[in-house]
């Protein structure tokens, strides 16, 4: 199979709904696992997961910003400019949507778009890839869409995320939203989430 | 042969629903914030929930069962004619119960029954800025949510206080979600805010001749605006459904014959249906094994 040009989704219609539903889901409940309609096949460099919500929401008015990992390979920047038609951009602050495979490879939450006090919603929304989103260090999550409280225990975040959260918090109405993925499902975090570190 | 057009899945192309979809994410990452969006063109005239069916339309998926009322009503022809084109185009179930239902679109009511997880009710919005009657101008209007600048509203509310002795605004009662953004809950009675305030459901706001979209996410604070010594209160009725018997529903008055002759009803088609099932009988009801 031709994974560029096969490798999107089997039915895009029906596909991109289950997707969608799944990131709305996880950003109106954050904190719960969402399933996400996986494409036949994804490009080596890219997880599948990734690869899901990029073809769900992006399109020629979305400009996309890759992590330099991402952004290096050939076949995978072929394949999202054959699938989803989106410009990408060098500047994390221009970003409608920035994805990025690791941690490692993502600058501070501050330096994309967060959007104006007149307009929030153009921020950027960051899709991160982790190992895994249980088994990793205990946080508790508060906010809309959650009723109490919620644990989370999402692996593979940025050493200084907490820190980063809060100051990203603060900004409400402004501030990015954050969707991290991995094992084919979803958990959101959008801004108005407030996070802190659980037992 | 003739062969007749099919349209996309939900009938709005997959650009727009994208477009739409971006909006609606948005809307739930900021409570309360009216999203701007590129409304379409419908088979249907602004007024007959434009901005509601769009929102449908992008979230609808073939396991959806599709509810639609109309001031409470599934059977007045808004809500009919809705449910018809999702059954045609999206090829969805579509239920009047409201406890079976997925997505419920909504003009002006919210169901009596309490709303449980998973479920998304999509209001039809005629106008989403509460600060429009008060400041004509987008660009005011702005800055005034960009600063939370809400002095005018309650100002607004205050006149009423100073001129009727109460707050007169009984539909459209402006809200204040999550503490940050004032917000137009659509024209619903007032009565139904409280229901908004920590719903387990998803609430999204689609305004089409306006453009706008905006939600509330389940186990949000959805506070109607009051003042200590005027505190929010919500309409009561002094008799109970004519024919369920319910009390502590939203009633309609429904004209009998032209010597004055009226009774009141349960706005909510569906809840009356099952309260009258379950076997209770109004003043004016009839009993449903004797009534068959």
């Amino acid at each position: 199979m031709d994974a560029l040009l096969d490798g999107g989704f089997a039915d895009p219609v029906l596909q991109s709904q289950t997707a969608f539903r799944a990131v709305l889901d996880a950003l109106a409940n954050p904190g719960t696992l969402q399933t996400l309609a996986m494409p036949q096949a994804a490009p080596n460099g890219m997880g599948a997961e990734l690869v899901s919500i990029l073809l769900t929401l992006c399109d020629h008015d979305t400009s996309l910003w890759l992590d330099p990992a991402l952004r290096a390979d050939g076949a995978l920047v072929e394949f999202l400019a054959f699938h989803t038609a989106a410009p990408l951009t060098d500047s994390a602050a221009a970003a409608t949507f920035a994805a990025a495979s690791s941690a490692n490879h993502l600058p501070p939450l501050d330096q994309f778009n967060l959007g104006t006090q007149e307009y929030p919603d153009r921020s950027t929304t960051i899709v991160l890839a982790v190992p895994a989103l249980g088994g990793g260090p205990a946080l508790v999550l508060r906010g809309p869409g959650i009723k109490d409280q919620i644990a989370v225990s999402p692996q593979g975040l940025p050493a200084d995320f907490l820190a980063q959260w809060v100051a990203n918090r603060e900004l409400f109405p402004r501030g990015i939203d954050l969707l991290l993925v991995a094992d084919g499902q979803v958990l959101g975090l959008p801004r108005s989430t407030r996070i802190a570190e659980g037992q | 042969m003739t062969t007749v057009a099919q349209y996309n899945f939900a009938y709005l192309d997959e650009q727009t629903k994208r477009m739409i979809r971006r909006a609606i994410l948005k809307a739930v990452a900021v409570p309360g914030y009216q999203v701007p969006f590129s409304s379409r063109e419908m088979p249907m005239p602004y007024g007959w929930g434009t901005g509601g069916v769009q929102v449908t339309a992008s979230i609808i998926g073939p396991s959806d069962v599709l509810k639609v009322i109309d001031q409470g009503a599934d059977d007045t022809t808004n809500a009919v004619s809705i449910r018809a084109f999702f059954a045609k185009v999206a090829q969805v179930e579509t239920t009047t119960r409201t406890a079976e239902a997925t997505i419920i679109q909504t003009r002006h009511r919210i169901p009596e029954k309490p709303l449980g997880k998973g479920q998304i009710l999509v209001y039809q919005v005629p106008i989403p800025e509460p600060l429009r009657y008060l400041e004509p101008r987008e660009t005011e209007t702005r800055k005034m949510h960009a600063l939370e600048e809400y002095g005018l509203m309650h100002v607004k509310l205050y006149e009423d206080i100073a001129r009727h002795g109460r707050i007169a605004t009984t539909f459209a009662y402006p809200v204040k979600v999550e503490g940050r953004y004032v917000m137009d809950p659509s024209p619903t009675p007032k009565f139904d805010n409280p229901k908004m305030h920590m719903s387990a459901a998803l609430q999204l706001f689609g305004a089409g001749r306006e453009h706008r979209i905006y939600a509330v996410p389940p186990h949000t604070e959805v506070a109607s605006l009051d003042f200590e010594d005027h505190p929010f209160t919500i309409q009561h009725f002094p008799e109970p459904c004519a024919l369920c018997g319910a009390r502590e529903v939203y009633l309609d008055e429904v004209i009998l014959d032209d010597h004055g002759g009226h009774m009141f009803v349960c706005s909510d088609t569906d809840h009356c249906e099952d309260r009258r099932g379950a076997g209770h009988v109004g003043p004016l009801g009839v009993a449903q094994e004797a009534a068959e």
